[in-house]
């Protein structure tokens, strides 16, 4: 493997293998990402992790580290987006590094079309205007006074799982496969709050709404999806929203493609037609095979992907192991999912970890009895609208091979009797 | 027969309590009839705050402003503005996008995403060009081109994919009044009552 120079001493294979003897509770959070940057976009992978530090032999005969003012990982784990360096570009969350359904705020990931933006809360505001009855400007302050709600919803990128699509390897980790999906505690203002301040008038069907970034990126959003569950949202994961999320406020439409979800937002004008930016006609269309191409296709299918075991795992032997994976609709709630161990021929209810709301992603897990033996591990999710993930070959057979996002077909990982795990996109 | 009728709305009821909690847990219950209609929070936008960021355009022309060019003076302007990212002939450079030059007449893109997609053969709507260029290009300077300028590269783009002709002055009216090749290639989301599997779309 070429990235094998790079290889820093400690790799999650090792901790796996290690976690495996010991009879712990397996870690699964130790990932280098070197191996992360293959076949992605043209960007600079993530630096190298640092070597690992020295422990002492016995750590409860010496007093440790002092308080802080800001905590940090241990130096141990080095949990990275990537790629990272460009200002019109895409950074991936580490899935196969993170637990349970929350990403890290530092590590949902980025897809910014002209740089992250210095925004000075003070001097932000959010302007309404067009079919209202009152157009009316918001500060950051203003948007805080009004009832607040918390709630977990994902956010992925149409185009998360392109490359597994269309330039698939064996090398592939879960960021690569599917990175583009993060997994948030939301705080904000429902947006019909805000619309109802205005005042709605007849025949606003649409919306635009602006971001505050040097490219003033703007999709158009149906009212009524904008009345529904829609919010504008100030923090994220019991912390304000971090400039490359947003800050200081960011539209959150749950369930829908993730370029919707406009950050910086500065500016909602209400229409009677959608306005056709650039982002919802040239890009963030699918074409399909009848030569037509599909145009506002807001909602993300569900997808399910396995985390671990994953490429570069290796299973340090036969026995049991846990099947982990995240889950998610943007139709509504998970109800079911299923794992193969068998390449898809028989499939498995997986037990489901975490409070199940939403449009929000789960976890999901179920332990398995290796036998040494080849095989391809499969997961599968169902939702609450009836919805079954298809596998690739179905996807494939309705939108083309040359369609564009909306990847949700089911992801395989091939095991080896060598216990290594690699990645397997034609399912 | 009444214990029919008991039998049966007794699940009704149940389910009615369900969703009235479910409606109170996704529009909280200030939006109801508990609160007040408005909160008086924010304040009245004047014309002048919404002119300076009322600057998109829609397919019908709305928003475009006055001025006007041609497209052998946008070549000057794309030559300066936009060519260092986009290539002289808007060949385009990763991760800038190409712009020109795509094939036309076989709108077979799902086929082969290596097709590319450029402003000939898959841009729906021309006023799309001058909304983007306006609110986002150069990238390294957005919003520093003048309105004539931004017409006038606006044109040079489409008479280079053949769909205005040299010498074309465009301004609001004729802008909005072109037709795009790929205008009715787009069909709106099916996908809703797909259930997935076999039944994908």
């Amino acid at each position: 493997m070429d990235e094998s120079s790079s290889q820093p001493p400690i790799t999650r294979r090792t901790l796996i293998a290690g976690a495996a003897v010991a009879g712990a509770g397996v870690i699964l959070s130790n990932l280098p990402v070197d191996a992360q940057q293959k076949g992605t976009a043209p960007q600079q992978p993530a630096a190298a992790p640092p070597p690992p530090p020295t422990a002492p032999a016995d750590p409860t005969k010496a007093p440790g580290a002092p308080t802080t003012a800001v905590g940090e990982r241990s130096p141990f784990v080095h949990p990275q987006r990537a790629p990272v360096g460009e200002i019109t570009g895409t950074s991936f969350t580490p899935h196969q590094d993170l637990e349970g359904t929350i990403t890290p705020a530092d590590l949902h990931f980025t897809r910014i079309h002209a740089g992250v933006p210095t925004i000075d809360p003070a001097k932000h505001t959010l302007l309404i205007h067009g079919l209202v009855d009152r157009a009316i400007e918001f500060t950051v302050a203003d948007l805080k006074r009004f009832p607040s709600v918390t709630r977990a919803h994902f956010v992925e990128c149409a185009g998360n799982g392109r490359s597994a699509y269309r330039t698939p390897k064996p090398e592939m980790t879960p960021q690569q496969v599917d990175g583009m999906m993060s997994n948030s505690e939301w705080t904000g203002v429902p947006l019909d709050a805000l619309l109802r301040e205005a005042g709605v008038k007849s025949g606003a069907k649409w919306l635009l709404a602006e971001g505050g970034d040097a490219c003033l990126l703007a999709r158009s959003v149906p009212i009524a999806k904008a009345r529904d569950d829609a919010l504008v949202v100030w923090g994220q994961n019991g912390e304000p929203l971090r400039p490359e999320q947003g800050f200081p406020i960011r539209l959150l439409l749950p369930g829908y493609e993730g370029n919707m979800n406009v950050k910086w937002l500065r500016r909602i004008k209400l229409g009677t037609e959608p306005f056709m930016t650039r982002w919802e006609t040239s890009k963030y269309t699918d074409p399909l095979p009848d030569g037509k191409a599909r145009i506002f296709s807001f909602e993300m299918d569900a997808k399910s992907l396995i985390t671990s075991p994953a490429y570069p795992d290796k299973l340090s032997g036969p026995g049991w192991w846990p099947i982990r994976g995240l889950a998610w609709s943007g139709r509504g709630r998970i109800t079911r999912v299923d794992v193969s161990t068998d390449g898809g021929k028989t499939w498995l209810s997986a037990d489901l970890l975490t409070q199940i709301t939403p449009k929000a992603a789960v976890r999901f897990e179920r332990m398995w009895r290796w036998d040494g033996n080849e095989t391809l591990l499969m997961s599968r999710v169902i939702d609450d609208q009836g919805y079954v993930q298809p596998t690739m070959a179905q996807l494939k057979a309705v939108r083309g091979p040359g369609t564009d996002y909306h990847f949700n077909g089911i992801r395989g990982w091939r095991v080896a009797r060598d216990g290594s795990v690699t990645f397997e996109a034609n399912t | 027969m009444s214990a029919r009728i008991g039998s049966v709305s007794r699940p009704i009821i149940a389910c009615f309590a369900l969703l009235a909690a479910c409606k109170v847990d996704a529009r909280n219950d200030y939006l109801g009839d508990k609160s007040p209609k408005e909160f008086g929070l924010g304040h009245a936008a004047s014309a002048t705050q919404i002119a300076a960021e009322n600057i998109d355009v829609s397919p019908n022309g709305e928003g475009l402003p006055a001025g006007s060019g041609t497209p052998e003076q946008g070549a000057t302007v794309y030559a300066g503005a936009c060519a260092s990212c986009h290539g002289a002939n808007g060949e385009g450079k990763p991760p800038y996008p190409q712009l020109l030059g795509g094939p036309r007449g076989n709108f077979n893109f799902a086929s082969d995403f290596k097709i590319p997609r450029t402003i000939g053969n898959y841009w729906p709507y021309a006023t799309t060009l001058y909304d983007y260029i306006r609110r986002a290009m150069p990238l390294t300077a957005p919003g520093t081109l003048t309105a004539d300028q931004t017409y006038a590269v606006t044109a040079y783009l489409l008479n280079r994919e053949g769909i205005v002709p040299a010498g074309t002055s465009l301004d609001a009216k004729s802008l909005a009044a072109i037709v795009m090749p790929a205008r009715d290639h787009f069909v709106r989301d099916d996908r809703r009552g797909s259930t997935g599997g076999k039944n994908v779309r």
